[in-house]
């Protein structure tokens, strides 16, 4: 180290000293916590495969073979064997990825832009408004969420819009309730009476005070959901009321191969592995996310 | 000149009650009596203090006249114009009328700079963004916190005492006339305190500014006030000059109140007991005067019979046997001050007090 004196007239005028802002900390954060990027290492890669699948894999996944039907885990031009129809199972899961993964994600994001907004506009409102939203909300509470799923996917028929639609419905309570708990936390903060006092109306408040302040909690629990929703679409699938055959999707391949599960019951399990990772990751990752985010209460 | 000609914010008949929640059985069901009748009035340049325990309705008080909770009952006239009514919007009353609240922290938001804070409320009422800022930054260098080093700093960067001056500078950020500071440095270190107390002296001479200070520390209240006002359980019980109110109280609660201030001249000691236990519940108060419990002078009939309200008005004309109310002495809500009241102490009810108005 020098020390130099230095002379007060010669520092060129400093800009304004800038602390990083609460993002760039929790990202810092995140970036340190190995478990969370093992995970998002993981989702990374089943991006790539989601984007870039088709270009990927190896063998064509629609094309079947009566001839090579449930190959074991090893089979030369198989890595991964066959499925029912004789298709290459590794193919079929690389190709996978993108429709299991838009099942999973798509309703959660819609959730979460709809239900964020009837949570914040319950919770901020207060009240006897809040009490007829929420309560609204928690009549959907009564079903169980895999129940909900079906029964609204049946009603509407099968096929991919559909059950998105029923899954995002599912969705929607779950994340306003987090949402209007965590409002009703925010407003009742001496900052946002603060900004009541300075004359600011509802939606001024809310877009500069409490958005900032009530989307991250939010966001944390919606990807946690991104792991219940692939396995509620894949159940879908299994069911007949998602994607139809013969697409690849992974909820869907373990439903036709469940007739193998006795004779090749690998091949059977693999695309039932592939959810699993999946969620595990997304859920490890919105932990990681939660405690980097708890900096200073 | 005569501060109380032009009061600048009069409050009358003050009132708010909070519905308690009824228990599933239809039970309960009471009411809060957080302010009950409450009149005072602040004039143009002065600061008034409020004093009195915890509970009594110090901080209910400052919250009405912010407009944060509606009021149930009673008038605030700014300037002589009602709030909220067709004379003066709600919006325009609050951007004359700013507060800084105790919690220096909970009080800003901890998104955003500094700088973005306290511009957030001139943007609001229409200054364009960059205006905003430079005069969020000027603020800062005026409460003591050099811009290059504070302006884009998150709350949680800075001290208690240099977050409550953010919060001064922002209270002050929409040029406002009264500023109601509620406990505004009972969270800080002594140190810390008496610099900001300074500060708020400096911004005062500076702004032109009239304060309600809330405190529960005495001897701040003293320091800083030019009247005080002392509450209990949501009423007024004693308003009056400083100087007169602290060194010849009149009200027994004021008087218990003062002598729990420990005293550093053993003559100036006063012969008053201390008050004893809590305050009574303000779900259900005490009959007659709501003091009568833990008084040392109450007699039978103050069970009875209610204490007028110490009268803020008629203030407006000069003159009349009804405006003689020197500055040294305080109002009270007492009955041993009541002519004809039926207490013991009480003035005959034919002799003319010289404080009181009496009024049909």
């Amino acid at each position: 180290m020098l020390h130099v004196a230095v002379d007060p007239s010669k520092v060129p005028a400093v800009a304004f000293e800038r602390s990083p802002g609460y993002w760039q900390t929790v990202g810092r954060r995140l970036l340190r916590d190995r478990v969370a990027m093992g995970a998002a290492l993981v989702l990374l890669l089943l991006l790539v495969l989601a984007v870039f699948g088709p270009l990927l894999a190896p063998a064509d996944p629609y094309k079947a073979s009566m001839l090579s039907r449930l190959k074991p885990i090893g089979t030369p031009n198989f890595p991964l064997g066959t499925d029912e129809l004789g298709r290459d199972m590794l193919s079929r899961l690389m190709v996978g990825a993108r429709l299991s993964l838009f099942m999973g994600i798509t309703p959660v994001v819609c959730a979460f832009v709809l239900g964020s907004m009837i949570g914040i506009v319950a919770g901020y409102a207060g009240g006897r408004t809040n009490t007829v939203v929420m309560r609204t909300i928690d009549v959907f509470y009564a079903f169980p969420s895999v129940l909900l799923a079906i029964a609204l996917s049946g009603a509407l028929g099968a096929g991919i819009t559909n059950s998105l639609i029923s899954l995002t419905v599912v969705f929607i309570p779950p994340i306003a309730r987090v949402a209007e708990s965590v409002t009703t936390q925010i407003r009742n903060r001496d900052f946002v009476e603060a900004a009541r006092a300075s004359g600011a109306g509802a939606f001024t408040i809310v877009r500069v005070h409490v958005l900032g302040n009530v989307l991250g909690p939010i966001f944390v629990y919606a990807t946690s959901l991104v792991a219940v929703s692939m396995i509620l679409a894949s159940g879908l699938s299994f069911l007949g009321l998602g994607v139809k055959p013969p697409e690849p999707e992974w909820g869907l391949m373990l439903n036709t191969l469940r007739t193998a599960i006795y004779t090749q019951p690998w091949i059977a399990a693999l695309p039932g592995v592939m959810i699993f990772a999946t969620s595990i990751a997304f859920n490890l990752l919105s932990d990681g996310l939660r405690s980097a985010m708890e900096i200073k209460s | 000149m005569n501060a109380r000609s032009q009061a600048l914010l009069q409050v009358s008949g003050l009132v708010k009650h909070f519905p308690l929640k009824k228990s599933a059985f239809g039970r309960g069901g009471g009411v809060v009596r957080a302010v009950d009748g409450v009149d005072f009035s602040v004039s143009a340049g002065e600061t008034l203090g409020i004093v009195g325990e915890s509970g009594c309705g110090k901080s209910t008080t400052a919250r009405l006249l912010m407009h944060l909770i509606t009021p149930d009952r009673g008038e605030v006239v700014f300037d002589g114009a009602g709030v909220g009514g067709r004379d003066l919007s709600l919006r325009d009353y609050r951007r004359q009328v700013q507060m800084v609240f105790q919690d220096s922290y909970a009080s800003l938001n901890p998104r955003l700079t500094i700088e973005d804070s306290i511009a957030f409320g001139p943007q609001v009422h229409g200054l364009a963004r960059g205006e905003a800022v430079q005069r969020a930054r000027d603020l800062l260098a005026r409460v003591g916190l050099e811009p290059r080093r504070f302006a884009e700093r998150y709350p949680h960067e800075l001290s208690g005492g240099q977050r409550q001056r953010v919060n001064i500078a922002r209270a002050l950020a929409l040029q406002p006339r009264v500023v109601i500071l509620d406990e505004a440095v009972s969270a800080l270190d002594k140190s810390v305190e008496a610099q900001v107390l300074n500060l708020l002296q400096d911004l005062k001479d500076a702004f032109g500014l009239t304060y309600l200070f809330i405190s529960h520390d005495l001897n701040v209240v003293r320091h800083m006030s030019d009247r005080v006002m002392v509450m209990y359980l949501g009423q007024v019980v004693e308003i009056g000059a400083a100087q007169g109110l602290f060194e010849s109280p009149r009200h027994p609660y004021t008087r218990a109140l003062l002598s729990s201030i420990p005293s550093m001249d053993p003559d100036r000691r006063t012969e008053e007991p201390p008050l004893a236990g809590d305050p009574p519940n303000p779900i259900d108060p005490p009959s007659g005067c709501r003091f009568h419990t833990r008084c040392a002078r109450a007699e039978p009939m103050c069970a009875q019979r209610e204490p007028a309200r110490p009268q803020v008005f008629p203030i407006a004309s000069g003159g009349g046997p009804g405006v003689a109310q020197p500055w040294g002495r305080s109002q009270v809500a007492c009955l041993m001050y009541e002519p004809g009241s039926g207490h013991s102490a009480a003035p005959a009810a034919t002799s003319p007090d010289p404080v009181r108005v009496e009024h049909p």
